[in-house]
């Protein structure tokens, strides 16, 4: 009887939770499924806007077609947070990320991305091998870089009509060039220009960067136009600072420039004097379950057709020469893309590539160091 | 008997599985990052684990004032060796710590590894300096041994501009690098200022709310609401357009005749703005829990204040304010908390004093350095946690009402 009684109690206990597992299952399948991906899904993660679309048109999308695999375009604002969250929590969704060179590097160090030593790249159009087609610097352990970008100065055209500037020296030269000047908050490529504009030849910069009396200099550059800078964080600010005339000159992303000059007809021009140009590289996440279709993404991305298609929609340049060849006019619009690229010969007289490996050995100490030079 | 034990097992057993899914949402959500977090700020075995034999010599038999021992020169060495084949990211990850205890001793790492494997070395001390002469400097190999403690306070030092010197003792880090308790003041200044002028400016709008005809009220509610409902970015980037130089109020003031067109007012990029913005940002998060306790405070209060002769500034000193003070507690500590975490906004329009605590915080998060990111936080939830017990102390928690 008791046993009886018993049973019961535990009969009509486990109903009652039977009903609520079966809930509970059908809930946690739902989501599951949800999340699971299929093998032939890919998960590429950009910067988003107008880029994103160019590499869209250009190579995403003719290779989710060529490769019968279904691409998903996902957007991020740079930074390797969100990797390393995914890496440490064995939880991997994205495959394919757009990394800048920084990023690339600490990642590689902290094994956040795949090694890609084994991936063999396709040859230039014209025949000729990876290694000798793409530029220095563009083929590292853990990615690829397809496309060469600027960080640059570009002006308003309507407050320097007679003697516009034209060097990175006039950036930092106020009598000359009265007027508020536009820069990113941190000291990346500002502390550079800021020693260029001392004297400093391009190709020593990082050199005297090095030296204790050289961060002082560029230091005290930046201090002598400190009250003119308005600070900027998103690339979509500079050009909307010089529409609004807020500033005279700013720092910007060559690609947003080019923009509102082609797009938006605004009267900006770039100095290309002492630009500073980076790159952008495709990588791998370490423990993406998709690494052989994004292998063969890269592969595809890495093509002298390929990066040709992007920079026949956006003004970033191609990172290997035999694309060079396919450059030509904007896809849609009458704008000969040339003239706007960063290696074009015109712009290329004097500049500097990033350093992004004494960038990431120094890029905490001198964050903080610009961080307190800000508050003073 | 029977269904009454039923019932009985059954009454016991929802509440439990009704909250169920909440404790366990809280603890996946809320006190395991915090825990996770903690740990990252004090704990880091990377050097520790990759170079064990060299940590601890350095600890055991190094003097600290001249060059390790050839001994320990070869043990590191070897180690680096070993452990250098294993893939890049092992050195790499040890290179990352150092480097935070010593900028500019990346690459050295990457370096060394590949020339030992060239060469055949019997004096190791003069090989690595040979490598790198950075193996001959004391500051290396104070970094390694630091790195190389498997828990420590050095992220907490690091987040109050301090560090622990060569000699072991706690010091200031160099003047031009301090930045994080001009930040911690900084941002607890906004907060201070922000929250009172949304009191200063709530409270009437919440007054007014709660004793307008219905009809009005609504609308009124509704224009509180409405910004509330509306992006955070898009609020902001208007307030740009409002404010700034070439700006829709400067415009006005120039039109006006009131302010000359070569002297537009700087209206942001300051600490101006940062406040006005986010004070008309968190308006709402004061205005809500003042009107709902103002709501339902009877006006029979007042009525019976005003016959006993109360005049009206007297009454709302006396009755009305006192019984709303649960809803401007409520308001306040909303607003400050809401305020201390806020970043985007004082970052676009605040200009050069636009950076506040939380912009480091993301900043560590991004480029890897979780663990500094997370001593960061600490310090400001720990600081949080305390203003909110000094509350308790003085006011009560009891006496906070939200609705």
């Amino acid at each position: 009887m008791v046993r009886n009684m018993a049973r019961e109690t535990i009969a009509t206990r486990s109903n009652c939770f039977v009903e609520v597992a079966k809930r509970l299952v059908f809930l946690v399948l739902t989501i599951f499924m949800l999340a699971v991906n299929a093998d032939d899904q890919l998960t590429v993660v950009s910067w988003g806007g107008s880029y994103a679309k160019a590499c869209q048109e250009g190579y995403i999308d003719p290779f989710a077609t060529e490769a019968g695999v279904r691409v998903q375009l996902a957007d991020y604002n740079g930074g390797l947070a969100q990797v390393r969250a995914q890496v440490e929590s064995s939880n991997v969704h994205w495959d394919v990320i757009d990394v800048e060179t920084q990023d690339l590097i600490l990642g590689c160090d902290e094994g956040l991305f795949e090694p890609l030593t084994d991936l063999s790249l396709p040859n230039g159009i014209d025949g000729s091998s990876p290694h000798s087609d793409f530029l220095p610097g563009t083929i590292t352990e853990c990615g690829v870089a397809t496309l060469v970008g600027a960080g640059v100065i570009a002006y308003n055209t309507k407050h320097f009509e007679s003697k516009p500037p034209s060097t990175i020296d006039d950036f930092f030269d106020l009598d000359k060039f009265p007027g508020k000047r536009g820069l990113r908050r941190t000291p990346i490529v500002n502390l550079e220009w800021a020693l260029i504009a001392t004297g400093v030849e391009v190709s020593d910069v990082y050199d005297v960067l090095s030296t204790a009396e050289g961060l002082k200099t560029a230091f005290a550059k930046l201090d002598s136009i400190k009250d003119s800078i308005v600070f900027w964080e998103a690339g979509a600010q500079p050009p909307q600072l010089l529409a609004d005339q807020e500033v005279v000159m700013t720092s910007a992303y060559n690609g947003r420039i080019f923009n509102a000059q082609v797009v938006e007809k605004q009267p900006f021009v770039i100095i290309w004097d002492g630009h500073a140009r980076d790159y952008g590289h495709w990588a791998i996440i370490s423990g993406s379950s998709n690494v052989n279709v994004a292998k063969k993404f890269i592969q595809f991305a890495a093509k002298s057709e390929s990066l040709a298609a992007v920079a026949n929609r956006i003004s970033y340049a191609p990172s290997r020469k035999s694309s060079w060849e396919l450059v030509g006019d904007h896809v849609d619009m009458d704008v000969d893309m040339r003239p706007h690229m960063p290696t074009h010969p015109e712009n290329s007289k004097r500049y500097f590539t990033i350093n992004s490996e004494w960038w990431a050995e120094h890029k905490d100490d001198l964050t903080e160091r610009f961080s307190a030079w800000v508050l003073q | 008997m029977k269904p009454q034990i039923y019932q009985e097992q059954r009454r016991r057993w929802i509440p439990i599985l009704l909250i169920a899914p909440l404790v366990i949402f809280i603890a996946a959500t809320f006190v395991a990052p915090l825990v996770s977090m903690l740990k990252e700020s004090v704990y880091e075995p990377d050097v520790a684990d990759t170079l064990p034999r060299t940590v601890a010599l350095l600890n055991k038999s190094w003097d600290r004032e001249s060059l390790p021992s050839e001994e320990i020169y070869r043990t590191f060495a070897g180690e680096l060796l070993e452990r250098s084949t294993e893939g890049r990211a092992v050195i790499g990850r040890v290179s990352t710590r150092v480097n935070r205890l010593v900028p500019g001793t990346r690459s050295v790492w990457g370096k060394t590894a590949r020339k030992l494997r060239e060469v055949e070395a019997t004096d190791f001390k003069s090989t690595l300096i040979d490598i790198d002469d950075r193996w001959g400097e004391l500051e290396l190999w104070h970094g390694i041994r630091q790195a190389g403690q498997k828990f420590f306070t050095r992220n907490y030092l690091h987040a109050l501009d301090l560090k622990i010197s060569d000699e072991g003792n706690v010091v200031r880090v160099e003047e031009d690098k301090r930045v994080y308790v001009t930040l911690y003041w900084r941002t607890f200044y906004v907060a201070v200022t922000v929250t009172i002028l949304c009191l200063l400016l709530g409270y009437p709008i919440a007054n007014a709310i709660a004793t307008a005809p219905p009809t009005l009220s609504k609308i009124l509610l509704i224009l509180v609401l409405v910004p509330f409902w509306t992006s955070l970015l898009a609020r902001t980037s208007s307030w740009i357009v409002l404010l700034q130089g070439q700006g829709v109020i400067n415009d006005i003031l120039v039109a006006s005749g009131l302010v000359q067109e070569n002297q537009r007012l700087e209206l942001w990029q300051n600490m101006f703005a940062t406040r006005v913005v986010m004070t008309q940002v968190l308006l709402p998060f004061m205005v809500l829990p003042i009107y709902s306790v103002l709501n339902s405070m009877s006006p029979s209060y007042m009525r019976a204040a005003a016959s006993l002769g109360a005049n009206p500034f007297q009454a709302f000193v006396k009755v009305y304010l006192p019984q709303s003070l649960p809803g401007v507690y409520a308001g306040c500590l909303l607003v400050f908390i809401l305020a201390l975490g806020y970043y985007i906004t004082p970052a676009l329009v605040g200009g050069p004093d636009g950076q506040l605590i939380s912009n480091m915080i993301a900043y560590h998060v991004d480029n890897n350095n979780w663990g500094l990111g997370a001593a960061i936080s600490m310090i400001v939830l720990v600081s949080v946690m305390l203003l909110y017990l000094l509350f308790d102390r003085w006011i009560g928690i009891n006496k906070l009402k939200l609705s």
